[in-house]
């Protein structure tokens, strides 16, 4: 049986559809709020989520992620509440969840013990940014006997040896980063996305996520253009910092709206 | 047990590479061009003609003939690396990978530094090679180490203030990672010790192995035979394993890391990670991390601003899990009244970060009758005078009129 993430983008393949994958840091600012922001999102038409996991440390993201981590450690966000958030999602969703996170709180969680609550919570994948595929495999092998989806991650830096091996160890999707960076807004796609995306066709059949530095819909198009999804970060927890909790719907379901719109336009022209 | 790191950089289940996607080959392609360099007697040559005429290797194994006699027992000798150009052992690993980094045609360095011994070490090498280079410190270590913020300025280094999490060492490597990250084709990133992803924990001890290998010459021609213990002080843990490893194979010597107490452990403020910690992941290696249930970082409190890491360098995991090497803590208080001792003593004023080892070493001087110590001295404590200053009128009140 394919995975949620699987089917969703076989589904999305057959309406030549880009998938809108949705990156917000889980509890922030509350574990409540993002349950709210995640239906809002799916009601602007993401198809799929990533639930970041806050981490004190978080190397890899830009000044808006680390402090949509610190406000969520202050809202006492942890690992097991961030799988409750899933399993409240999922009470009323069917949207694909991917647990986006840092090594450290899943060493501390033990593999083993958090592949099981995954299931129990209706998680679909996990993405650990500071987990090379050189350390993944007991980690792999224990999501696999799970049934949940490993994704890891390419960059413009990767050589075609390193996407090669990359590609398999990863399931449900592969996830393409635009350019050499940290998360955070750009003017501009990187001119680093297409000659990549093309190099890693050449090792895998899995669908092609891009993420890093989109922001617009015109740039959701750009991207939708060469990718099967185009992953949005930032800018949504930018909005989710700056927006009344009163309003936080009601933005993130515009926001989903527009980009998932921007990127089906790329794929038209 | 000598055969470590294994290819992929582990020491047993310790080190590796834990880092995002994007440094991966970048770590790779810094682990074959550091390997070609090791092996190349012209890269070898330059280093060592620099450590001798411009750095001044070998340092001195001095007998503190004094300290030993007040203390009554061992006989303690202090390997002098505070009286190495830039005032600590930092500057060996510093143009060791700066060397490196030219070779690899690299132009800009960015580095992080906690005391500043680093940073300073860094920006020398890179004034010296013509390089550009950036230092990342914690506003937190920059206030407390303002006399090395200035060095560095002087030394054409820009000093770049994180004003992220604790504003120590911790946030200052994070944030000098996201540097890298960005600019990683044409920046080369000078670790400080012997932690990160492989390869650096190993290259920083080869470039450290120096002091060791010196020590064990040097007491062999002054006592005729190996010392009973070798001390070191542990932060990331590079001046220890650069001491340590000539020793490694010697059973008959102990090995003795002191990691900051801190204001005691019951506190909860200090950064001792064996009895504190356990094994995690931060900043691209696996080893002993102090953290909360949850697997978030803890904070951490040294009057040490090198000693105040969350993790300790993989190889110090795996030789504490070995029973090889033996940890143990020192707090900020013993730290500050070894260092008044040693000045008093012997007329010499230690960095903040050996003070932890010198006092471990007065410790167990007075139960070792007989027994030869080893004291790493890494660096001198002009850095560290306002804090002693501003301690000394707490510690010392009596004392103090008459003193100063």
């Amino acid at each position: 049986m394919p995975t949620r993430i699987a089917a969703c983008f076989d589904r999305l393949k057959a309406n030549n559809e880009p998938a809108l994958i949705a990156y917000v840091t889980a509890g922030d600012p509350t574990p409540e709020a993002t349950i709210e922001i995640v239906a809002a999102l799916e009601r602007g038409g993401t198809d799929i989520i990533e639930l970041g996991v806050p981490f004190s440390d978080p190397v890899a993201d830009g000044p808006v992620i680390m402090r949509a981590s610190e406000r969520a450690l202050a809202a006492g966000t942890t690992l097991e509440k961030v799988l409750h958030i899933a399993a409240e999602i999922r009470k009323v969703s069917e949207i694909p969840i991917v647990l986006f996170s840092y090594l450290n709180p899943v060493i501390r969680y033990g593999f083993e013990r958090l592949a099981k609550r995954a299931v129990e919570c209706g998680v679909d994948g996990f993405l650990l940014t500071d987990l090379s595929v050189e350390e993944a495999a007991g980690f792999v092998d224990e999501a696999k006997a799970a049934g949940l989806d490993t994704i890891f991650l390419v960059a413009p830096t990767s050589t075609d040896r390193r996407l090669d091996l990359v590609a398999k160890y990863c399931s449900g999707f592969v996830y393409v980063v635009s350019r050499t960076g940290v998360t955070g807004e750009q003017s501009q796609v990187s001119a680093a996305v297409k000659p990549l995306v093309e190099r890693l066709r050449q090792f895998t059949d899995l669908p092609l996520g891009v993420g890093f530095g989109i922001s617009t819909a015109a740039q959701a198009g750009e991207v939708g253009a060469v990718a099967d999804g185009v992953v949005v970060g930032s800018v949504l927890v930018r909005a989710i910092e700056a927006t009344p909790v009163a309003a936080l719907s009601d933005t993130m379901e515009r926001m989903a709206r527009e980009l998932k719109e921007g990127a089906k336009t790329g794929r038209l022209s | 047990m000598l055969t470590v790191p294994d290819a992929g950089g582990h020491y047993g289940p310790y080190g590796g590479r834990y880092v995002p996607e994007v440094l991966m080959a970048p770590l790779e392609e810094l682990e074959q061009a550091y390997l070609q360099a090791k092996n190349d007697a012209a890269f070898q040559a330059e280093l060592a003609d620099l450590l001798k005429n411009y750095v001044g290797r070998p340092t001195p194994l001095y007998f503190a003939k004094r300290l030993s006699e007040k203390f009554g027992g061992a006989r303690i000798y202090l390997k002098r690396e505070d009286l190495l150009h830039t005032g600590a052992h930092k500057i060996n690993n510093a143009l060791g990978q700066a060397l490196l980094a030219k070779r690899m045609g690299k132009q800009r360095i960015i580095a992080e530094t906690g005391a500043g011994q680093h940073g300073v070490a860094t920006a020398t090498a890179c004034a010296l090679l013509g390089l550009q280079c950036r230092v990342y410190m914690g506003e937190e270590d920059m206030r407390r180490q303002e006399p090395n913020v200035f060095r560095m300025r002087l030394l054409g280094a820009e000093v770049y203030s994180v004003t992220n999490g604790s504003r120590t060492l911790k946030d200052a490597i994070s944030e000098a990672m996201r540097d890298w990250v960005t600019n990683v084709d044409e920046t080369y990133y000078l670790l400080g010790s012997a932690l990160g992803a492989h390869p650096y924990p190993s290259m920083v001890s080869d470039f450290h192995r120096c002091i060791g290998d010196e020590a064990r010459r040097q007491i062999l021609e002054a006592e005729g035979r190996l010392p009973d213990l070798a001390i070191a002080c542990v932060g990331g843990g590079s001046n220890a394993i650069g001491l340590f490893r000539a020793f490694l194979a010697d059973s008959e010597v102990a090995l003795v890391g002191v990691e900051a107490g801190g204001r005691g452990k019951k506190t909860g403020d200090h950064a001792a990670r064996f009895s504190g910690g356990a094994p995690g992941v931060l900043h691209g290696a696996y080893s002993y991390l102090l953290q909360d249930e949850d697997g978030q970082v803890a904070l951490t409190h040294s009057i040490s601003a090198g000693l105040d890491y969350a993790l300790i360098g993989p190889e110090h995991a795996y030789l504490h899990d070995l029973g090889r090497a033996t940890y143990v803590d020192c707090d900020d208080a013993s730290a500050l009244a070894a260092a008044v001792e040693l000045s008093r003593t012997e007329g010499i004023i230690p960095a903040l970060e050996s003070s932890h080892a010198v006092a471990e070493a007065l410790d167990r001087a007075p139960q070792s009758k007989g027994k030869i110590i080893v004291v790493n001295l890494s660096g001198r404590g002009d850095k560290d005078i306002n804090i002693y200053r501003e301690n000394l009128k707490e510690m010392d009140a009596d004392t103090h009129s008459r003193m100063f």
